[in-house]
């Protein structure tokens, strides 16, 4: 019932939204915090030396991390965006590992997104190089370079020009291992690319492919969702003897902003994070819809006066649980489970459409295990069955309130 | 549809009138030099073994010895053996899935095989039982991995398509997507500073794809110790090179990348293309093109009987008279290096090796249960579990 009349509301402000386009067809550029506010200011992103330091799964590489506390003493951090952290992450792998090399389109310039910025210089071009506009090109190229046994990091320009690399990435590099009995492997192929929406991107800009590549058994998928996210799970990717595809959220490029630590660190793959603690609803999502989940929570918490008629007060003080995914394939099939058992509600918040989208395969599967510990329907918050409008893609994007809605609905089940 | 057909130009003719054109004769090569002794000589190749497109040809000298040839020849016949020995257990039902035979292409693999080197690699399509056997591997575990049996090269559970060496980086199923991982190997090579080569090799049916261009514009850019291999066996599964390709002069078609095309047929022009091209790739002077002009006997895969889009006449007489093999037992003979009887005493031996690594590879078990679940991800680093083949069945790591 709450679900309707905020569906409503949604549908009425996007009217009205659409009117006051109209009106300022000469609009700004949208602002450099990108369209969620709560980037900049998100809780989840951590701003102290002290916190950056301390973070659940954290290995230290250059050290034995069975005394956590020991080991962090005397690390450096730097106030880092998620660009810087990608770069510096592939400086770290370089410096440690003289047969790396990335190659990318304009990735010796540094990269459309700056992200190999400098690296050319520091390592030299023969490590760092353009390659040509030919992405199939780039990934069989990759997957003949890693089964050499070096260490390739490729730079797929936007993973919406993954598809050209489909076949190369889905029969060669995932299939590897296991059509040679084991006698071959890519698992030091990393192909990093740009991944969901801008604001302004569009069919071709905006696009969330991950869904696309979760039959093919043999690969990794890995998507962060902060600075220090990001230089830790890619420097577990490269690391990570299989394949890996690492899509960087590309709104957070500069606008997720935290403090990163210096030193060379990884995170786990496969392992998803809980940002939140709580025993009545499962509220999962990874990259850039984290934030925007943080700002439905806050305001299931406290509702602004104009749609706080639609959050009955007894749900204010639901306990969420907002579990980071982070590793898409495999994902952590545990952590969600045991979740959810507590909860009995799960809502899963996903850029890319609903049909054939990543949550329809952990809906069922959670379904299947949970069965019956669930409370409400599994619920998916995802872009729509349409390809990314350039227009509305702020409509097409699940957004705080939509989440919102979900949330309630699936609350008040 | 007749009348569309009568106003097409007939077929267009394989090269401009006032070009030679390249003979594919398996016994057209002239020795030089006394060989009725164990020390290497000199043959000379036909001269029209050769052709060349932004390059010279190479010379048409050849040194070869009795012990290599003798050698080429046994390896031929136990090719050819085993091809056969693989036909026979696919007809058999024993062999299930997939599987394309290179019977007619021996002197390529072997030739290959003879003008490179350990530290040289090779990726190939998906007709790659020789080359496997050649790079490191055994009869045994060829037929093995047809099998699909534990004693296979890939645990048996590739198949015919999957079988990798240490050197050898797999017959590859997908049409033109082992090309790139070629230019890639090659770097790698180039990269760690390596005399050596890698042969990418592909068919005239692949060579229209679009990431064999890739791949080619990559080499030359980075001038990668790359020989791209067209073995152009003059069908892509049942469609004619001419009726597939504008351009049939595969060895032309790198753009600025040079070009050899050389004679399949004979195997000492093999040898003398691969050692000509290696030599280029290994002296920093960037990819070449590299067309060997072959014939198959058989269909495209087991399931084509091969006679549907060309006439037995023409298989026949290919057969009878560029067969690779016949084509070196009859230098083998008219040089006085040996006897009817003793190659005879090789074809024995061949038959012999393949029967038995036939019967071993049989008495191998399938692959394990559990097998199912192994090398998907690197061990260690897999899901807590995977499902298996029905709703009940789950694998834990």
């Amino acid at each position: 019932m709450y679900s309707s009349r905020l569906a409503r509301l949604s549908s009425r402000r996007l009217w009205l939204v659409n009117h006051s386009a109209r009106r300022f067809q000469s609009t700004e550029p949208p602002p450099a915090g990108g369209h969620s506010p709560s980037i900049a200011t998100s809780s989840y992103l951590r701003t102290t030396r002290d916190a950056a330091l301390h973070v659940p799964g954290l290995r230290w590489v250059d050290a034995d991390n069975s005394r956590l506390e020991d080991v962090a003493a005397g690390r450096e951090t730097r106030k880092m965006n998620v660009y810087q952290a990608v770069r510096d992450a592939m400086s770290v792998a370089m410096t440690k590992d003289d047969t790396a090399v990335v190659f990318g389109e304009d990735v010796a310039f540094g990269g459309v997104f700056r992200c190999t910025m400098g690296l050319a210089e520091e390592f030299g071009r023969e490590r760092v190089f353009n390659t040509p506009l030919t992405e199939q090109g780039i990934a069989g190229f990759g997957v003949g370079l890693a089964s050499m046994g070096h260490t390739a990091i490729a730079e797929i320009q936007f993973a919406d020009y993954i598809f050209p690399a489909f076949d190369q990435i889905v029969n060669e590099a995932a299939k590897h291992r296991f059509r040679s009995g084991g006698e071959f492997g890519v698992g030091t192929l990393t192909i990093r690319c740009p991944t969901m929406s801008v604001g302004h991107g569009g069919l071709y800009h905006s696009q969330s492919p991950e869904g696309f590549f979760m039959g093919a058994s043999g690969l990794k998928i890995v998507i962060p969702r902060s600075p220090l996210q990001a230089k830790g799970l890619l420097l577990g990717s490269i690391r990570d003897p299989n394949p890996v595809i690492f899509m960087e959220p590309k709104i957070l490029y500069r606008s997720a902003v935290e403090q990163v630590p210096v030193d060379d660190y990884e995170l786990p793959l496969g392992k998803a994070e809980h940002l939140t603690r709580g025993n009545d609803l499962t509220l999962l999502t990874w990259g850039t819809p984290i934030y925007h989940c943080e700002t439905a929570l806050h305001m299931l918490e406290t509702p602004p006066e104009s749609i706080a008629k639609h959050v009955p007060t007894s749900m204010r003080s639901a306990k969420v649980e907002l579990i980071d995914l982070r590793t898409i394939l495999p994902w952590d099939v545990d952590a969600i489970e045991e979740s959810v058992r507590r909860t009995g509600r799960l809502v899963i918040v996903h850029e890319a459409g609903r049909t054939g989208g990543v949550g329809g395969e952990i809906a069922a599967e959670i379904q299947k295990r949970c069965f019956l510990k669930l409370n409400a329907p599994v619920k998916r918050v995802t872009g729509w069955d349409t390809p990314v409008p350039m227009q509305y893609e702020k409509f097409y994007i699940p957004d705080a309130l939509r989440i919102l809605d979900a949330v309630v609905e699936t609350l008040a089940y | 549809m007749a009348s569309l057909a009568r106003l097409r130009p007939r077929l267009p003719r394989r090269f401009p009138i006032g070009v030679r054109s390249l003979q594919t004769s398996a016994d057209t090569t002239i020795l030089t030099e006394d060989a009725s002794h164990s020390k290497p000589f000199t043959v000379t190749l036909h001269e029209d073994s050769f052709r060349a497109y932004k390059t010279d040809v190479p010379s048409l000298d050849v040194e070869v010895s009795k012990d290599e040839l003798l050698g080429m020849y046994k390896t031929m016949q136990t090719m050819r053996r085993m091809e056969m020995a693989a036909d026979t257990l696919y007809k058999q039902k024993l062999i299930r899935g997939f599987c394309h035979l290179a019977i007619g292409q021996e002197a390529v693999s072997v030739g290959l095989e003879a003008g490179i080197t350990s530290e040289d690699r090779v990726i190939t399509a998906y007709r790659c039982h020789p080359f496997a056997v050649l790079r490191g591997g055994t009869i045994k575990g060829v037929i093995g991995e047809l099998l699909g049996r534990q004693c296979g090269m890939s645990n048996g559970k590739g198949g015919s398509m999957h079988i990798f060496t240490k050197s050898f980086f797999g017959g590859n199923g997908i049409v033109g997507a082992q090309v790139p991982l070629g230019a890639g190997i090659a770097f790698a090579q180039k990269y760690m500073n390596q005399s050596a080569a890698t042969y990418a090799m592909y068919g005239d049916g692949a060579s229209n794809q679009g990431q064999v261009f890739e791949a080619f514009n990559m080499a030359k850019l980075w001038d990668l110790p790359c020989v791209f291999v067209c073995e152009n066996n003059k069908y892509g599964m049942g469609t004619s090179a001419e009726r597939s390709s504008s351009n049939t002069e595969y060895f032309t078609r790198g753009d600025k990348i040079p070009g050899i095309q050389a004679n399949g047929m004979d195997i000492i022009a093999v040898k003398k293309a691969v050692q000509h091209t290696r030599d280029w790739v290994t002296s920093g002077k960037g990819p070449i093109l590299l067309e060997f002009v072959t014939y198959r006997y058989g269909g495209h895969s087991m399931s084509d009987p091969g006679t549907t889009y060309r006439t037995r006449e023409e298989i026949q007489r290919m057969r009878s008279t560029q067969d690779p093999i016949r084509g070196l037992q009859r230098y083998i003979e008219e040089w006085g290096l040996a006897s009817e009887e003793d190659l005879k005493k090789f074809d024995k031996e061949a038959k012999a090796e393949v029967d038995a690594a036939v019967e071993e590879a049989k008495a191998s078990p399938f692959p394990l249960e559990k097998d199912l679940w192994s090398d998907i991800y690197y061990k260690g680093t897999e899901p807590p579990s995977m499902r298996g083949r029905e709703s009940e069945e789950v694998h834990y790591y």
